[in-house]
């Protein structure tokens, strides 16, 4: 389900951009009264297209390294070729070509860039004060017009903490969780840009972030208007779906017969969007049985749930989801932060993982984002002391190909296979020791990240000729 | 006065020494002193009436229950420096929530100790990742001091205090201006207005004229603070620009007893020297490194290994970091600081010196390190068995004393996981399997 959603997706995306990367102008709503613009075709589904151009890189080859693919591989001692930004040989023992930089990774690992499916670096960008903080439009329960992208600020000194102390080199911007429907999410290369549009991963699919629980209805409810209850949240969920079912109803009906176009509304344009498998769901939430209740919304009403994001509970029906085909995006260890946070435990995500169920850890944070493989080691110990064993090597896959499948990129990234986009880290160490950190980021093939040169350092314009500028961080 | 301390002190410390206390022999460990030294092999140490005894290489058993290591690691308790632990249940919900208290009239002389609850999940919790002690702040409310902290222990009994009014905590800086009305000199006169009238009330306690409501200080606070002003007990001061900390360092110089800890201090590496040449301690926080606010431009990782290279005493508080529930996370963060000496241009620590900053230097910093924090003849016997290397993340404590009592290493989270290890319904509903 999520393969096809994820084909689905990317076709839209491919679609929306042609090879030069003009965006596709689409007949608009002031077709003539009679002609029908086609299926998926009544509005321009991108009209703020990705201008990320990947950086030039070397012909590379590490050598002698431990590999973890992404995908549940694992080499040791292997080498990784890659060139012209793309991923062009993943073996045992690989021939250095002319004109190829060879770098001996004795003792050191290579992994995929770690992907964050929930981050809120540039719309809740440092530093952290009130004139940055665009991560919310709580005016409303439902604001599914509202892009998390218009909100990016591309000069979050984040991004390079991101980049340089986790190996983050592809990562979903998701609008706050105060609104059931917070609108469209954004996924971006992690690669600094002048706009946001130069960091957009192309061909990347949107999300919608919705939430349920405790957030909304206390949100809502403090302003004396609904909802106020979760039964408050999940009625107005349900009239939503079914004004956006009549919206996309009618304008398949204009776009495939023609007629009168019927008027654009920019959050129906989402929630269309998800009903046609088109954007991908993102649903914070945090209890079982709450999101028991939302996938049976979602078939109710047509759309899928691509994640729950937080979902601390999701090992209590790890079954369920597995059966629903629903992924869990978490945390290691948060807990107790609030009442629905209060039954969260370290093995969620192994138990998830043992059961079936599709899982992967995200950070929702400035700091931990710096750390997800770190994250992902203390699942691996908890499950140990919880008899679970996990490899290194299945362990990098909540990291790598699972995201990237959460995000409609797997096609293109998240793991080392040949073809794929060359975003690489070579640590230092085992990357599950608390003793590693990054000695090189490649994005796109080109080296971003270089712990020996303080030149690939990144520093956003923000931290230019302030204290510290260019330090290690 | 300090005499009259210590004699309080010693007083609650046989009161917490539980019947149950054992005397154990660990052998065979790899014997970390908590002390800023490498581990050492073969060590051996003992506990006898809920003190160590001794600790170091060889030895034989002393009588009482031995415990063979097996060559794992054995290491002091860690403490926790600047937590919120024991005061919190949930953070969203405020009824289970004492850390600050803006509606009170009262400030600094407010006590945290009454509202440590040892049965806490978070203390269970914090225990089963190694920690055994804690400095305890209360968050401010309407001033820019927020009350008298205590150090605790992580206990699985009723008895959790170590030392009560331990220090006093008080906010500086952008939160510190915030709490006294708008700006920096508001907090620097609140400040002051504060001591003079805890001076006013040391001369004479009796005519101190406590105006209740109006007063800008009520009795309460001016009795806290002329402890802080005496030096009696540490002034914990959250301070994060370099310029703040500068002018911290001023105040110290300005009255005379004053025994600042800087809490947070983001940019303390950018006046290093400044902090050292003053003998102010400092609880840094490990992995600050965005400027998070501009009071933390400079902020890098790197700041608690260079304020150490300068001759700073700096342990690793949790201050503004889930320190209600997560100060288990001082361990991880302890590894990372060894991890920045791979990294050039950042400065790390060793491994024993990383060590020291969540067990000994966190203790000294309050003037505790003679009870808490290392294995030395005299200290608590807090002592954590591992099953791996205790900086490293997948590690996790085999057995550990507090006191010299076993504790349990399970709680709510440990209950909940055997409950789903297998999330299908067997029987009858979860609610029957325990």
């Amino acid at each position: 389900m999520i393969r096809t959603l994820t084909m689905v997706a990317l076709a839209a995306g491919l679609v929306a951009c042609t090879g030069d990367g003009k965006p596709v102008r689409s007949a608009s709503a002031d077709a003539g009264k009679d002609k029908a613009p086609g299926a998926g075709k009544g509005y321009d589904h991108d009209p703020f297209p990705s201008t990320y151009r990947p950086y030039p890189g070397r012909a590379t080859l590490v050598t002698n390294v431990t590999i973890l693919d992404g995908e549940g591989g694992r080499i040791d001692g292997g080498s990784v070729l890659f060139r012209d930004g793309k991923i062009v040989e993943v073996g045992q023992s690989i021939a250095a070509a002319d004109g190829v930089t060879v770098i001996d990774g004795q003792g050191k690992w290579v992994t995929p860039g770690v992907i964050d499916v929930h981050s809120h670096l540039g719309d809740y960008p440092s530093p952290g004060v009130d004139a940055h903080s665009d991560g919310n439009e709580m005016t409303g329960p439902v604001t599914a017009e509202v892009w998390a992208e218009h909100s990016v600020w591309p000069q979050d000194p984040g991004f390079a903490r991101a980049l340089t102390n986790g190996g983050v080199t592809t990562l979903q911007i998701l609008p706050g969780s105060a609104n059931l429907m917070g609108g469209r999410s954004v996924t971006l290369k992690n690669v600094y840009g002048r706009t946001m549009q130069a960091m957009k991963f192309p061909g990347a699919p949107y999300g919608l972030k919705m939430a349920c629980g405790e957030n909304p209805k206390r949100v809502y409810g403090s302003k004396g208007r609904m909802p106020s209850t979760r039964m408050g949240n999940i009625a107005v969920d349900r009239a939503t779906w079914l004004k956006a079912r009549e919206y996309d109803r009618k304008w398949d009906k204009y776009e495939t017969e023609g007629g009168e176009a019927p008027s654009r509304d920019l959050a129906m344009d989402t929630l269309r969007g998800v009903l046609d498998g088109e954007i991908l769901v993102h649903n914070h939430c945090y209890r079982a049985d709450e999101m028991a209740i939302v996938m049976d919304m979602a078939q109710e009403m047509g759309y899928k749930v691509t994640a729950f994001h937080h979902a601390v509970e999701s090992y209590k029906i790890a079954d369920l989801l597995k059966a629903r085909g629903v992924c869990s995006a978490v945390w290691a260890d948060w807990y107790g932060f609030k009442m629905e946070s209060y039954d969260a435990i370290g093995e969620n995500l192994a138990i998830l993982d043992q059961q079936g169920a599709c899982a992967m850890i995200h950070s929702d944070d400035a700091n931990g984002i710096q750390r997800l493989n770190q994250e992902v080691a203390k699942v691996i110990a908890s499950a140990r002391r919880a008899g679970i064993t996990v490899t290194p090597e299945h362990a990098w896959t909540w990291l790598a190909i699972n995201p990237a499948r959460a995000l409609g990129v797997d096609k293109v990234t998240g793991s080392l296979k040949p073809g794929k986009m060359a975003d690489v880290v070579l640590w230092n160490g085992d990357p599950f020791s608390v003793y590693t950190r990054p000695q090189m980021v490649w994005v796109d093939g080109a080296l971003l990240y270089d712990a020996n040169n303080p030149k690939l350092r990144p520093v956003s314009d923000f931290e230019l000729g302030q204290p510290g500028e260019g330090d290690v961080k | 006065m300090k005499r009259l301390f210590l004699a309080v002190l010693l007083g609650s410390a046989t009161l917490a020494a539980p019947a149950m206390a054992q005397d154990v022999t660990i052998t065979n460990a790899k014997l970390v002193l908590g002390d800023g030294s490498a581990p050492i092999e073969g060590g051996t140490v003992v506990v006898r009436g809920g003190r160590v005894v001794s600790a170091g290489r060889g030895g034989a058993a002393a009588g009482g229950r031995t415990i063979d290591a097996g060559g794992r690691y054995v290491t002091p308790g860690l403490v926790a420096g600047f937590t919120r632990l024991g005061i919190v249940e949930v953070d969203g919900v405020s009824t289970t929530n004492d850390a600050s208290a803006r509606e009170s009239v009262f400030n600094a002389g407010l006590d945290i100790a009454s509202a440590v609850n040892p049965r806490a999940t978070p203390i269970a919790i914090n225990r089963t990742d190694g920690i055994t002690r804690a400095i305890v702040a209360p968050d401010n409310g309407g001033s820019i001091f927020a009350g008298q902290g205590a150090v605790i222990d992580l206990g699985n009994d009723m008895d959790a205090v170590t030392r009560g009014q331990a220090f006093q905590f008080m906010e500086w800086g952008e939160a510190g201006a915030r709490a006294a009305g708008g700006s920096r000199p508001a907090a620097m006169a609140m400040f002051r207005n504060a001591l003079f009238e805890a001076q006013a009330y040391a001369r004479n306690p009796a005519s101190f004229a406590d105006r209740g409501k109006e007063a800008l200080l009520t009795r309460a606070d001016a009795q806290a603070l002329q402890k802080v002003l005496t030096g009696q007990v540490p002034l914990l001061i959250h301070v994060e620009r370099a310029s703040d900390i500068l002018g911290v360092l001023a105040l110290k110089r300005e009255f005379a007893g004053l025994k600042p800890v800087l809490v947070g201090a983001s940019e303390g590496w950018t006046v290093a020297a400044q902090i050292a040449a003053a003998n102010v301690p400092v609880l840094a926080s490990a992995l600050s490194d965005l400027p998070a606010s501009f009071e933390q431009l400079a902020a890098t990782q790197s700041n608690i290994g260079r304020m150490k290279a300068a001759g700073v005493v700096v342990g690793i508080g949790m201050i503004g970091d889930d320190e209600a529930r997560q100060a288990r996370l001082v361990r991880q963060y302890a590894g990372n600081l060894v991890a920045l000496s791979k990294v050039p241009g950042a400065s790390g620590l060793d491994w024993g010196a990383a060590f020291a900053t969540i067990s000994s230097l966190p203790a000294r910093t309050i003037g505790m390190d003679g009870e808490i924090g290392s294995l030395a003849p005299g200290r608590r016997g807090d002592v954590v068995i591992w099953d791996g290397d205790p900086l490293e993340i997948g590690s996790a404590p085999t057995q550990l004393f507090i006191d010299g009592v076993e504790q349990p290493l399970t709680n709510r989270q440990t209950r909940l996981r055997d409950r789903y290890l297998n999330p299908a319904e067997q029987g009858l509903p979860k609610a029957y399997q325990r």
